[in-house]
């Protein structure tokens, strides 16, 4: 199978005055399309960073992050926007909406630079919050919906703008059993019945566990990659 | 679904922003309305300032380049003889001279105060084109040797009309004087006086030769009309040097700058305020950086989110500075619009005549919404700066 995601020789190391700490080290990795895949290690094993790496919002000291044939390590900043707006949706631990802004409002946010007209972002924008199961919830504030209800907005808001791939920084770590089991869920669904490529950076087993594939890390190493399910 | 064309000029991005700088700006409501009261407080202290200053500088401003001041050496208080009248006529250059003393007196009571003149009605009214008197009240107030005419500010804050009397209480000349109101001019100009009194110097020298002949005869100033502004020097040492050496030497010079001598002893004042309105304007750039700097340091996060989804340093600029633009126009336009009442209830508060012209001049306008404009875009620059110059993953690392 044709990688989607290709990393060479990936190293990132940040500098206390002259001492050099390494945070991932000569990383090689091939992640396919339609992969669901988790990333774990216990804290500062560096796989939140690989994740930033791989999602274009940090870059490497060394080595190469081939996205669909793109080597985004090159690319400048202004560029790195473009190509993150079309190609990456982003879920965090913490929802991370703009608490001003409706769930219709965050939703729509992404797609504000895109050419769709005001009609076709409604769309867009409902067809999103369906998925995710908040099409009652449109007008709502972040601060009137619950923790699972937030993160589901922000998978939406993540998903209008059909990304290349889904990156989740510890997407359940805030929430209970039951609303992580939701989220996990719908992970689930957009990994099966859309066919998208998702990342997770997790610590928790139960949420590794919904992933095809898991790779291990540990104080900046790939240790283990495993394959959990078909 | 997908949809891969980006455009960062699509129309409706600026009206987004405008309404998430909009929501932004009331995300803590007694933050902005507090700061916004601060710098409706500050721009109405800075309107009322410049006011006063360019309120106490009107005369120079009212002044007209072909018209010289002719004086005693010594000092103002001290008058000139009458017959410098003809000497100063005969100058080549010279259109017209006339004349005036300084009345001083009481009307009602010592708080009124207005300037009182006593002028030769046959030409002041030539020399002074901008009080406008219609032909009728110029023949009336000739007419009559106790005939006066008023400014309309002094007409209408006394209440007084055509055929009004007035009495005054002389005190530099004593004694009552009697005066029917005869003509109420009109200011040409926004930066003419209308708060004077005038009265035929005829009217005062007649009775000062009956009772204190001494003092008759005596002018307090000459008004030179020239033909030449560019010749004021030379017709200023001319005139001048014709009463060199006699007992009543005189100094000429411009209008401009004799009422510009009345400013140099109130300069450091003058000065102050000048000083002190802008200091102001530095006081709420603080005020309003404070408050985007604050807003901008809890907001790191949601700069980062922004970035994340591909938003570009325009855009967050656009956030920002919008947002302090926003809430700098709307303080600045709240003083803006309370400086007028608030400038009109100041004027009515001091005496009249103390500032005979007190108005929002459009200079204190255009200053006021430069300053505006300056505070939004000073107030945004470091906030700015941070969160384009903040790395993604340190903004999600951020706790607020």
């Amino acid at each position: 199978m044709n990688s989607l995601i290709r990393i060479k020789e990936l190293s990132k190391s940040y500098w206390r005055e002259s001492l050099e700490i390494p945070v991932l080290k000569n990383i090689n990795l091939n992640i396919a399309e339609r992969e669901f895949v988790a990333l774990m290690g216990p804290s500062g094993s560096g796989k939140t960073t690989l994740l930033n790496m791989i999602a274009g919002i940090d870059k490497p000291t060394r080595g190469e992050v081939t996205i669909n044939g793109m080597d985004i390590t090159r690319l400048g900043e202004s560029e790195l926007a473009k190509w993150r707006a079309n190609n990456i949706g982003f879920v965090f631990q913490f929802y991370n909406l703009i608490p001003v802004l409706t769930a219709f409002e965050n939703v729509e946010l992404p797609l504000l630079l895109t050419r769709l007209s005001r009609t076709e972002r409604r769309k867009h924008v409902e067809t999103a919050l369906s998925i995710v199961g908040l099409e009652d919830r449109i007008h709502h504030y972040p601060k009137q919906l619950s923790g699972g209800q937030e993160q589901r907005v922000a998978i939406a808001r993540a998903i209008v703008t059909d990304p290349l791939i889904l990156v989740a920084d510890e997407p359940t770590g805030d929430l209970d059993r039951q609303s992580a089991d939701g989220v996990l869920n719908l992970m689930d669904r957009l990994n099966s019945e859309f066919g998208k490529t998702i990342l997770i950076v997790t610590h928790d087993p139960h949420a590794a566990e919904r992933a095809k594939f898991m790779h291990h890390l540990d104080k900046g190493d790939l240790i283990k990659s495993d394959t959990r399910r078909e | 679904m997908r949809e891969k064309s980006i455009s960062e000029n699509d129309i409706q991005i600026p009206m987004k922003i405008f309404k998430l700088v909009f929501k932004n700006a009331f995300r803590h409501k007694l933050r902005t309305l507090l700061t916004i009261l601060g710098i409706a407080i500050a721009v109405i202290a800075f309107g009322l300032l410049r006011t006063v200053v360019t309120a106490w500088s009107a005369g120079v401003e009212a002044s007209a380049a072909d018209r010289l001041i002719t004086r005693h050496a010594v000092s103002f208080i001290f008058p000139l003889p009458y017959y410098y009248r003809d000497k100063i006529s005969q100058l080549p250059a010279v259109n017209e001279v006339t004349y005036a003393n300084w009345f001083g007196g009481v009307y009602i009571d010592k708080n009124q105060f207005f300037p009182r003149l006593a002028v030769d009605v046959t030409t002041f009214l030539h020399v002074y084109p901008e009080y406008l008197l219609s032909k009728g009240e110029v023949a009336d107030f000739k007419r009559e040797r106790n005939a006066c005419v008023l400014g309309k500010a002094i007409a209408d804050q006394y209440d007084l009309k055509i055929g009004a009397l007035m009495t005054l209480e002389g005190d530099i000349y004593p004694g009552q004087w009697e005066f029917v109101v005869r003509g109420i001019y009109q200011p040409k100009f926004s930066t003419t006086d209308a708060s004077q009194m005038l009265f035929h110097w005829d009217y005062l020298n007649e009775r000062i030769k009956r009772e204190s002949p001494v003092r008759a005869n005596e002018v307090g100033w000459y008004i030179v009309k020239i033909d030449n502004p560019d010749n004021s020097a030379n017709i200023s040492q001319r005139i001048d040097a014709l009463f060199k050496n006699s007992p009543a030497e005189t100094k000429t010079e411009t209008e401009g700058a004799f009422q510009q001598g009345f400013l140099s002893s109130s300069s450091a004042i003058i000065t102050a305020i000048n000083v002190m309105s802008f200091v102001i304007v530095g006081i709420i750039m603080l005020v309003l950086a404070n408050t985007m700097i604050m807003s901008a340091r809890e907001r790191t996060r949601e700069y980062a989110v922004f970035k994340a989804l591909g938003f570009s340093a325009g855009h967050l600029t656009g956030l920002i500075l919008g947002e302090s633009l926003f809430i700098s126009m709307l303080g600045g336009g709240f003083g803006l619009a309370m400086v007028f009442p608030l400038v009109k209830g100041f004027e009515q508060a001091v005496p009249k005549g103390f500032f005979p012209v007190f108005q929002v001049e459009p200079i204190t306008l255009i200053l006021a919404v430069s300053a505006v404009i300056l505070i939004g875009v000073a107030a945004a620059v470091f906030p700015i700066q941070r969160a384009l110059t903040t790395k993604i993953v340190e903004g999600f690392r951020f706790v607020g």
